[in-house]
């Protein structure tokens, strides 16, 4: 017997026909069990959409999950899947990828999910930066258990569980991320389709930490929660896009923009004409080694300003899976493979004869 | 290894052969203690002698210096004939300051050596320790041979023309002066202290210190003439074969890394520190080169998880925690349980309930392991019976966690985890095989197919193509592995999931009886109580009594013949270090009318406190 540690690697370079596969391929034979009219069909054809875009195989593929509405997602994709315990995707997707390298990662969360039960593994994964993509659904309720205030409800709402209002602060999600040292931040709408089929594609080709959260409807709890900046009629004026190296510009007839205010370093909504032009305006850098613009702009919120959607950072850090991959490199390369024998053999020894 | 001169053959008129010496150093937790003894002990195993050691040190990093709190010990046996325990009461009790003595007096045999510092008596020191007067000085040490030696004033006469080292350097080798000292009066050699010593200090002036004050303490001994003899125990008739010493966590880190070359699966290992499991994380944190990963997770949720992860993917997923950690990863434990992956998880139990006593040693965690967690939800526990029995535990563990295709909880404790002793190397090819099969073939795949023989599912990793698939915690439809609230599916899934869990009793050992296979006294032990239940049954039968005991190293399953063999005792006696968890058990599955011993004081059993009992139960 060998005692080297000639361990196989997992099998993540198969060679599949090089067929073009379709969003039908990565369809589960699994029946959809979402509420009729809920922000989540949406949100699963949009992914299954542009997963074919990505090329990736589908047995390279696995999406992890909590516990929530939302977290049914993984038996509805025809590829690996987990559907796990409240809370606990990002821990699992952590060994998932940390110890299978060639695996695609994807960690669909509710904002109960992610940032109530499981908020700890949600900020540890991120800051350490694997190449994970986390999709977050923000319905601002938790719709599972039927309609209890989520860590992203309003202040003063009242729910089943709040009849007096809600007295808690609520996080902003992407504050979060960004204070957690996310790599890459966006944001998009269950209802804007191809936006949010941009941001997920930009999000899995971002080489490490991926964080998307989606504003996504829940009609039976919470309907309408974002009608007020996404209704057809106002979005225009109530949202800004943002992207790389453009000015913040908004408005029905491009005509509003954000710029620092000297003053106070604020974030200020200004009219464009005569006094102020787009130059005067905030060039969105997404690039930005630190990330003190990005969390300005995901602090913008609606009345006061226009809600941002969009990638707010896409910068590139080593990978925490690398650098482990690395470590093992090098181990390896200066003691040799691991020998067994040698090892049991270690230390002061002696024999009885 | 360079070879060491044993003095067994050197004619010496002052030195008394003696079969087994326990010897125990008591100081400060800055004076080194833990060191001393280790170093003692690594020296007497070197040339031949059998050792087992109990370390006992405060859960504090540096309770106030002098303080009771603060003391640390470490105690050892060594012998020339096969050991079992770190002995009952220690023979000699090296005391470096008074709250060391008041600590440990009580346990030191009548007539015991004492050998003091002297120079540590203070007025302050003694008011610490809460001595009114100073004990050396006031008789109440009349019944012990007490040396007072000033260790402090020696060490820095031996060192003030030798290094040039601050005065607290300097203080800081006195526990190498007392080593040296040991060495003479035990008759060891100081070349493998010596070859440490230069091996761990690069800084030259403290090696040179280190060195010196060790050759000081045993030249001391040997010209100052206090010790009128001094003593030799021989090399041990224990089996031939080649041995290292190690402790229980060591060998438990080697054991899983065995095991990830023996299954040719790669090693993850998730865990976050706690005391005393975070030494294994060190340990297998230094073998990459095996391709062993470790991951620090942010809590014992995460570590759980992020093992079950990479069972997915097909590594040998393992997590290690004690007590407090096992009850955080209950819930993961559950999920493991319901997607039936392989993973093990270390449980290094300590005293409890809640944080407990993080140093001390305990077994009650045997009940959380076998039923902490919601719904039906059987795992499959093994133990280990001593530090090196943790290398084949471990190895055993995932053996039976990928043939099986479920959870293993593997319970050691904190007595094994840092007590040491020789350990027979295995050959290689002595080494268990087994062999771990990927599932390939999409031709009637499902991820709940099972083997008919331990109804294991397929393990079925993603990266392979064709057989895309889902898990997760909510019920599954058998086979399929679909999401099913099927009333019938349920309790079939629940039976299933227990039936696994039970038939691994075909596929470990018959548990051996230890004496007759029948008669008057039958004492069952698990973990780490082997050695004193050993000891102290073997001792009932060299005064003639019918006792024999059996030892559990697999405790759900429970080996097939083990009621059996119950039935074939007037009395059954089961001593643990907890309130009767395995007694509960067992008297629940075969009816027997087992007698509990309970101890829980954070201390392991003496030999002569089973005895007393055994004696009790026998005569009753
Ligand atoms: C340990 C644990 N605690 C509580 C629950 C109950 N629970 C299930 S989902 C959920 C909240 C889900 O809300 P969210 O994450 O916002 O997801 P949504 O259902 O809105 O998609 C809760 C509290 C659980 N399954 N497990």
């Amino acid at each position: 017997m060998s005692t080297d540690a000639n361990i196989p690697t997992n099998g993540g370079g198969s060679q599949a026909p090089p067929v073009k596969l379709t969003r039908k391929d990565f369809v589960s034979d699994q029946e959809v069990r979402w509420c009729p009219g809920c922000g989540d069909y949406s949100i699963l054809a949009q992914i299954q959409k542009v997963m074919p875009e990505l090329g990736i195989k589908r047995e390279n593929t696995v999406f992890v999950s909590g516990i929530g509405c939302s977290s049914r997602f993984p038996y509805y994709m025809n590829t690996y899947g987990f559907h796990s315990i409240h809370g606990r995707a990002p821990a699992i997707a952590t060994g998932i990828k940390a110890s299978n390298p060639d695996l695609s990662v994807w960690v669909i969360t509710g904002d109960g999910d992610a940032l109530s039960i499981g908020g700890n593994h949600l900020i540890h994964m991120i800051r350490r930066n694997l190449d994970i993509n986390i999709i977050l659904f923000n319905n601002r309720i938790y719709g599972l258990t039927k309609g209890q205030y989520s860590p992203t409800s309003e202040f003063g709402k009242k729910t089943k569980s709040t009849p007096y209002g809600v007295i808690d602060y609520p996080l902003n999600p992407l504050s979060v991320a960004l204070a957690a040292e996310a790599t890459f931040v966006g944001r998009s709408v269950d209802t804007f389709t191809s936006h949010l089929q941009k941001v997920v594609e930009r999000a899995m080709h971002h080489k490490g930490v991926s964080f998307v959260e989606v504003y996504q409807n829940c009609n039976i709890f919470n309907d309408h929660a974002f009608d007020m900046f996404t209704d057809r009629g106002v979005r225009d004026d109530a949202m800004i896009e943002i992207e790389h190296g453009k000015p913040l510009v908004f408005g029905k007839e491009h005509n509003r923009g954000i710029r620092i205010r000297n003053s106070d370093m604020h974030l200020e909504v200004v009219a464009l004409g005569d006094e102020i032009s787009e130059s005067d305006l905030i060039v969105h850098d997404e690039k930005a080694p630190d990330s003190y613009l990005a969390y300005m702009l995901a602090r913008m919120e609606y009345p006061d300003y226009p809600v941002p959607i969009g990638v707010f950072r896409d910068i590139t850090k080593p990978t925490y899976e690398d650098m482990l991959a690395g470590q093992i490199k090098t181990a390896t390369e200066k003691m040799g493979p691991g020998n067994l024998e040698k090892l049991i053999n270690a230390g002061d020894t002696w024999v009885i004869e | 290894m360079e070879s060491i001169t044993i003095l067994d053959n050197v004619e010496d008129k002052h030195i008394e052969e003696l079969e087994t010496v326990t010897i125990r150093f008591a100081g400060d937790s800055g004076d080194g203690m833990q060191l001393t003894g280790t170093q003692f002990t690594n020296t007497a195993a070197v040339v031949g002698n059998d050792i087992s050691t109990l370390p006992d040190f405060p859960a504090e990093i540096r309770a106030p210096a002098g303080s009771l709190p603060g003391v640390s010990g470490f105690q050892l046996n060594f012998s020339n004939h096969d050991i079992r325990t770190p002995g009952d009461e220690p023979n000699v009790l090296v005391a470096m300051n008074p709250a060391a003595l008041k600590v440990n007096i009580a346990d030191l045999e009548p007539g015991g050596i004492l050998i003091t510092n002297t120079d540590a008596f203070s007025e302050n020191n003694l008011k610490k320790a809460g001595y009114q007067s100073n004990p050396l000085d006031d008789g109440s040490l009349s019944g012990y041979r007490l040396f007072k030696l000033p260790i402090t004033t020696l060490n820095r006469a031996a060192l003030r023309d030798a290094v040039k080292l601050s005065s607290k350097d300097v203080d800081r080798c006195k526990n190498f002066w007392a080593l040296g000292m040991m060495y003479w009066l035990y008759d060891r050699p100081l070349e493998p202290t010596q070859r440490w010593i230069q091996g761990k200090f690069k800084n030259q002036e403290l090696q040179t210190a280190n060195l010196t004050a060790l050759k000081a303490g045993f030249a001391y001994a040997e010209a100052a003439e206090i010790f009128t003899t001094h003593y030799r125990v021989r090399r041990a008739a224990i089996a031939p074969g080649k041995y290292r010493n190690i402790t229980g966590n060591e060998a438990t880190a080697l054991g899983f890394v065995a095991a990830s070359v023996l299954a040719k699966r790669p090693l993850f290992y998730a865990s976050y520190p706690i005391t005393p499991a975070s030494d294994i994380l060190h340990e297998l944190a230094i073998h990459k080169n095996f391709g062993v990963k470790t991951f620090q997770a942010e809590d014992e949720i995460a570590a759980m998880c992020a093992a079950i992860g990479a069972s997915f993917t097909g590594n040998l997923g393992l997590t290690g925690t004690s007590g407090p950690g096992l009850a955080l990863k209950s819930e993961a434990i559950g999920l493991a349980v319901m997607t039936e992956l392989p993973v093990v998880i270390i449980d290094v139990q300590r005293g409890g309930p809640s944080t407990g006593l993080p140093t001390k040693t305990e077994q009650a965690d045997l009940l959380q392991a076998m039923f902490g967690r919601n719904g039906e939800c059987p795992v499959a526990i093994v133990a280990p019976a001593t530090p090196a029995d943790c290398f084949h535990m471990a190895v055993e563990a995932f053996r039976i966690a990928t043939r099986h295709m479920l959870p293993v909880i593997y319970l050691s404790d904190g007595y094994l985890a840092n007590g040491a002793e020789p350990w027979l190397l295995p050959k290689m090819d002595e080494l268990p095989r087994f062999e771990v099969k990927l599932a390939t073939n999409a031709e009637g795949f499902n991820p709940y197919n099972r083997d008919p023989e331990t109804l294991a599912r397929p393990w079925a990793v993603p990266g392979t193509p064709n057989l895309e698939h889902r898990i997760g915690g909510i019920e599954k439809e058998d086979i399929t592995g679909n999401v099913s609230y099927e009333p019938e599916n349920h309790m079939h899934m629940v039976l299933t999931r227990a039936e696994k869990v039970a038939r691994i009793a075909y596929d470990i050992p018959d548990v051996e009886v230890f004496g007759e296979p029948e008669g008057r006294l039958l004492v069952i032990g698990w973990g780490s109580t082997y050695g004193s239940i050993t000891s102290a049954v073997e001792e009932m039968q060299r005064s003639g009594k019918s006792v024999s005991s059996i030892h559990l190293r697999y405790l759900n399953p429970f080996p097939s013949n083990l009621g059996e063999i119950l039935g074939r005792f007037d009395r059954v006696l089961i001593p643990e270090l907890n309130l009767g968890q395995l007694a509960m058990l067992l008297r629940a599955r075969y009816l027997v009318p087992a007698v509990s011993f309970p101890k829980v004081k954070g201390k392991p059993f003496k030999i002569s406190e089973l005895t007393a009992k055994m004696n009790e139960l026998y005569e009753d």
